[in-house]
């Protein structure tokens, strides 16, 4: 194996990771456009996500073939959440929303370790271990699909929200609420559909992670962090920033991880991260305030 | 006095009464327990936060083990009294495993088990010898444990320069009765305590026994990939590849090992945090087999941990080493306090300082504590073989052979 091998392999798996955490950051990233505020309890719920994967493939149901349904499920979750739990408990203070999605994390966090336990469990999927065989690495099967549906599902998020009604109307609420709300947009329930449409992301990124990866009531923090830093990096609110910042974070991560060690891959995202906040404070795709 | 009632009997005259009974009490505390009041021990275990599944674990062998002795009569020194566990939920800190310490200590408990991981170990045990209180450490494998002079503080289990040494010992062994197949190493490890303490004792210790470190990759927990570290791992080609990560990072490691379809000749982990685990095997068989590990594990030939075993795996757990040792620290406290025919603290932790106990589940010799650490106590090696974790050395436990080179 030459070097530019192992080069290009690094880029590849950056490029396979950095789809997930694209997927995972839109929900965080569309969130926060909207209502303006930070979900705390976005790692939480894709923990959920991952836990009701898990159990349809208990009841024999493929986590691929489970991740329409399952998105539709959360969908409604998180327009429930956010029409009866968050809007009204917050009395209209953004303060107050931020405390409760972080509330909310915990409740849902110690609900899934109540229920669950704290085991760690895997699923043992049939094509878990196929690969592709590209001549300088074996590309594994679920990660390339995670990567064809995390930028499909991208561009039909895109196209919702520059061609449809509910679409104009996100947007409108993102910009101007008062506005919004005086041209007639019921803005609770934009609020709520757009709740929702994170959950549903999480959704399909659980249902794409449980072939490779564990699941356990803690496990959504692991990509909540990086979600945050790719949704500062893109500009807060920006969904193609989100999609860009995502795939970039994944492959300076898996580079940086080659050259200093996996413990120091995060490092170059920080790095990378600290510029742009200092040099581009918008982020790359982020609108000047 | 103006205040005497009818009956003639002051306020002074009840509370000196009450003060008398009281001083009768604890003058004839022998006289009390002899009516079989019951002792309370302290289970301290993580079962919230990051090493929840690791303190459940041990929760189910402590209750197991308060179960048998409370059905064998109990305490016969002390009249067959029965044991009460007081449990506390150290959760996954070690400020968590202070604060429960403390609340044992104010119930009343005479001693003290469990604590799992080294930071909480730590801390509960300098709590605990305030109270004079004893400690049993379950797992706990950092040395600095025993090495404070705490008088309070028994290790029952091996530590890290024991497990280690024996680690290279069985490697060097196996590998020799092979013919010297491996020559060539890679060592994987989490980047925290545990996993770098590690590869730092065998990056100087490997050479010294003929081996050729080719390359250390440290990585953190939680990680999210292992794709890299399987490529620089195939780049190397190494003969022998030598893990330390808990549970989820080794089986990311070993699912991304078999995609990549790296076969190296044997994976010898240490202290590993999925190899010595039912569920790895049982969801993974082929990732999985021919993993050999030197760790923690019961006895296998011990009648009393086969039916322990059976019982636990019968109620749909996993049957971990967690589950044996908490077993037999119960069991080393409960001989201690029969053996000092007393519920008071200092009495006990003499007796656990002098303990020749040897009624375990554990693949030991007889108890001796020096220094607070048990010298009887030993790790070995296990493998996962067709579907199951057996115990390939020493020879003297096993219930297997080892399987070296693992054939291509």
């Amino acid at each position: 194996m030459t070097s530019l091998d192992i080069l290009a392999a690094a880029v590849l798996n950056g490029l396979m990771s950095g789809a997930v955490y694209a997927l995972i950051a839109v929900g965080l990233t569309l969130v926060y456009g909207v209502l303006h505020i930070i979900n705390f309890a976005h790692g939480a719920i894709l923990s959920a996500a991952m836990f009701a994967a898990y159990l349809a493939f208990q009841a024999g149901v493929d986590p691929y073939v489970a991740m329409v349904p399952l998105a539709l499920i959360f969908f409604g979750l998180g327009y429930g959440l956010q029409r009866l739990v968050i809007g009204p408990a917050s009395h209209g203070d953004d303060r107050n929303i931020l405390l409760i999605t972080l509330g909310l994390s915990i409740v849902i966090e110690n609900l899934l370790l109540a229920v669950f336990n704290s085991d760690t469990r895997t699923v043992d999927v049939a094509y878990g271990f196929s690969t592709l065989d590209l001549g300088f690495t074996f590309l594994a099967l679920p990660r390339a699909a995670a990567f064809g549906v995390s930028c499909l599902v991208a561009v039909l998020l895109w196209i919702l929200l520059a061609q449809t009604d509910t679409g104009k109307a996100i947007r409108a609420v993102a910009k101007e609420k008062l506005g919004a709300s005086l041209a007639g947009i019921d803005v609770a329930h934009i609020y709520a559909v757009t709740f929702g449409l994170g959950a549903a992301c999480l959704a399909i990124a659980a249902c794409l992670l449980l072939p490779t990866y564990y699941v356990h009531p803690r496990v959504g923090n692991a990509y909540v962090l990086v979600a945050f830093t790719i949704v500062v990096l893109g500009g807060m609110g920006s969904i193609p920033g989100a999609i860009a910042g995502g795939l970039f974070v994944g492959v300076v991560e898996s580079l940086s991880g080659l050259m200093f060690g996996e413990s120091l891959g995060q490092l170059g995202i920080f790095v990378i991260f600290i510029l742009v906040l200092l040099i581009r404070p918008t982020g790359l795709f982020g609108a000047k305030a | 006095m103006s205040k005497t009632g009818k009956t003639g009997l002051s306020r002074r005259r009840v509370l000196e009464g009450g003060a008398a009974l009281v001083a009768g009490a604890v003058a004839m505390p022998a006289y009390l327990r002899a009516q079989g009041a019951a002792i309370k021990i302290g289970i301290l275990q993580p079962v919230t936060g990051a090493l929840a599944f690791d303190g459940a674990q041990g929760q189910i062998g402590a209750v197991a083990a308060i179960k048998a002795i409370n059905d064998k009569g109990g305490i016969k020194s002390l009249g067959g009294a029965k044991l009460e566990m007081v449990f506390g939920d150290a959760r996954s800190t070690p400020e968590g495993g202070t604060a429960e310490v403390e609340r044992m200590a104010a119930e009343g408990v005479v001693a003290i088990v469990g604590g799992f991981a080294s930071p909480i170990c730590l801390a509960a045990t300098q709590a605990a010898s305030r109270y004079d209180l004893g400690y049993i450490v379950d797992v706990g494998v950092s040395d600095q444990i025993v090495s404070r002079g705490l008088t309070n503080t028994f290790r029952f289990a091996p530590g890290f320069g024991i497990v280690t040494k024996s680690a290279l010992d069985n490697l060097v062994t196996i590998n020799d009765a092979a013919g010297k197949p491996a020559r060539t190493v890679v060592l994987v490890h989490e980047d925290g305590l545990f996993g770098s303490g590690l590869a730092k004792l065998m990056q100087a210790e490997l050479p010294k026994r003929g081996f050729e470190i080719l390359d250390t990759i440290a990585h953190p927990t939680p990680a999210r990939d292992m794709s890299n570290v399987a490529l620089q791992i195939r780049s190397k080609n190494p003969d022998l590849i030598i893990p330390s990560s808990y549970y989820g990072e080794f089986v990311l490691l070993a699912r991304t090992m078999q995609q990549q379809k790296i076969k190296p000749k044997g994976i010898f982990c240490v202290l590993n945090g999925a190899a010595s685990n039912y569920r790895f095997v049982k969801e993974f068989p082929e990732a999985a087999q021919n993993v050999m590990d030197c760790n923690h594990w019961y006895d296998p030939r011990n009648a009393v941990a086969q039916a322990l075993k059976k019982e636990v795996e019968a109620s749909g757990k996993f049957f971990t080493y967690n589950v044996a040792l908490n077993y037999s620290g119960v069991l080393l406290l409960a001989d201690a306090i029969e053996r000092a025919a007393s519920a008071d603290r200092k009495a006990i932790v003499a007796a656990l300082a002098s303990s020749t106990f040897a009624g375990h589940i554990m693949p030991y010799g007889p108890t001796q504590f020096v220094g607070g650490q048990n010298t009887g106590a030993a790790p070995v090696n296990t493998q996962v073989q067709d579907n199951d974790i057996k115990v390939i050395f020493p020879a003297s436990f096993a219930d297997a052979k080892p399987v070296f080179p693992v054939p291509a």
